[in-house]
């Protein structure tokens, strides 16, 4: 089991950088989804598009060299690659919710066994708003939840039922975690993969949604 | 023809109590910071302020909310802004949360003439309470209203004396939508230059649509 948490987040970021393809659209949420840029094998070229309004985004500029007018959906200061290309908030989510997306790659507060994913609000607590997320998780052609296993305090993140309010009822594809490598099928989640220094047991342990155990279970390979 | 450009404190004698204003900008990136400033030291009061989001404190949008000129929000987001929260959870600021994509379409509709929009986001969650679903070839959306504004309030890298706009990279996000979308649109712009100073070919916003332009820098 990794209890490290930066090693658990880089664990998280490599494995889910081996499923983009070369030439994919993707769009990457805050946190661990943007490291994930950090990892791609060296033959695979992604375009990142960001909700803002960009389709080419790079990564953050050198001190000194910040364009105001040149954010990523954080707000925080980014690069435009070249061949990047700017436009307004509906052409944005035209590509978004238009099925012109490859992957969105975003975090979770809760992920249940039916593949609903819930990352937007928490009643009487945290009330950030959605932003782009229910159009993401709506439009994108892949939708991959990557997130650390466990809340603080080890609670589950992967329930049988979302209690939190739903991003969408569109199913989600993927759930990427340091100890997991989870697919949504019709008929539930299969546990595919295991993270490193992990065991089948230790991942049932952690999860509190029902999972069916690959007859192929593998290591993740990194 | 009217000469559009204007002095800060003639948006204060136009903008009344109680009106409805889009604000274009993405976390403050192509807000009108010197539009907001005028209306901050106007004291225009109980505004409904349509936008992506609240800015953070004393940015963007967030200085109408610091100064608590606004009764209500219809926004995406309002995480960067910890004044926005408080002033929701003690019932003096009303939020309506809205997915992005929909709000962009909903401004956009409202600019273009159309009723509303129909978008499968939100279906099957709170977004979808009192709104009607409809089916179509087999797919269910929901209705999602078009909204319009008494003021666009907009933010141009360049202008030209005749109101026609060229945005900046992520600066353009909302201004070019809301544009249509208002009863009066007034653009602040960073550079104005000559009538045929501007390509046709990079003009974003056709001068038709704007009323009035405000000489500004960076925000």
């Amino acid at each position: 089991m990794i209890t490290d948490k930066k090693k658990a987040r880089e664990i998280i970021a490599r494995r889910v950088a081996l499923e983009l393809n070369d030439g994919d659209l993707v769009n990457l949420g805050i946190g661990i989804p943007t490291l994930v840029g950090n990892y791609l094998p060296e033959n695979i070229h992604i375009f990142l598009q960001s909700e803002n309004g960009v389709i080419g985004m790079g990564g953050a500029p050198e001190e000194g060299y910040e364009n105001p007018d040149m954010n990523n959906a954080g707000g925080q200061p980014s690069t435009f690659l070249p061949g990047a290309m700017a436009f307004d908030s509906a052409t944005s989510f035209g590509f978004i919710r238009g099925g012109h997306l490859d992957a969105t790659v975003l975090g979770a507060l809760e992920v249940d066994q039916r593949g609903h994913l819930a990352n937007w609000m928490i009643p009487g607590k945290l009330i950030p708003g959605m932003g782009g997320a229910m159009d993401l998780v709506t439009g994108a052609k892949r939708v991959i939840v990557s997130m650390t296993h466990t809340k603080k305090g080890g609670k589950s993140k992967i329930v049988n039922e979302c209690k939190l309010p739903l991003t969408s009822i569109r199913k989600v594809d993927l759930i990427v975690t340091e100890a997991a490598f989870i697919e949504v099928t019709d008929e539930g989640l299969l546990l595919r993969e295991i993270g490193p220094e992990t065991t089948v047991e230790e991942v049932q342990q952690m999860t509190d949604a029902q999972m069916t155990i690959s007859d192929d279970l593998k290591t993740m390979k990194l | 023809m009217k000469k559009k450009l204007i002095e800060t404190n003639q948006i204060s004698e136009m903008i009344q109590d109680g009106s409805t204003l889009m604000i274009g900008g993405f976390l403050g990136d192509g807000t009108p910071e010197m539009i907001l400033d005028a209306i901050v030291e106007a004291g225009c009061s109980d505004l409904t302020v349509i936008g992506n989001d609240t800015g953070f404190p004393g940015r963007g949008i967030g200085k109408l909310i610091s100064a608590k000129l606004v009764k209500k929000v219809m926004v995406s987001h309002i995480g960067t802004n910890p004044e926005t929260q408080k002033q929701m959870i003690d019932g003096e600021l009303e939020v309506e949360l809205v997915p992005q994509g929909t709000l962009a379409e909903q401004v956009r509709a409202g600019g273009f003439g159309l009723g509303g929009i129909l978008t499968p986001t939100g279906l099957g969650t709170t977004v979808e309470d009192d709104k009607q679903r409809i089916t179509v070839n087999g797919r269910e959306f929901l209705v999602e209203m078009a909204v319009k504004a008494d003021f666009a309030l907009i933010k141009a890298k360049k202008a030209d004396y005749f109101g026609n706009l060229v945005y900046n990279l992520t600066a353009q996000n909302f201004n070019p939508l809301m544009a249509l979308a208002a009863s009066v649109t007034i653009a602040e712009t960073e550079e104005l230059v000559p009538v045929g100073g501007l390509s046709p070919n990079e003009v974003r916003t056709p001068h038709t649509a704007v009323d009035y332009l405000i000489r500004g820098g960076r925000g």
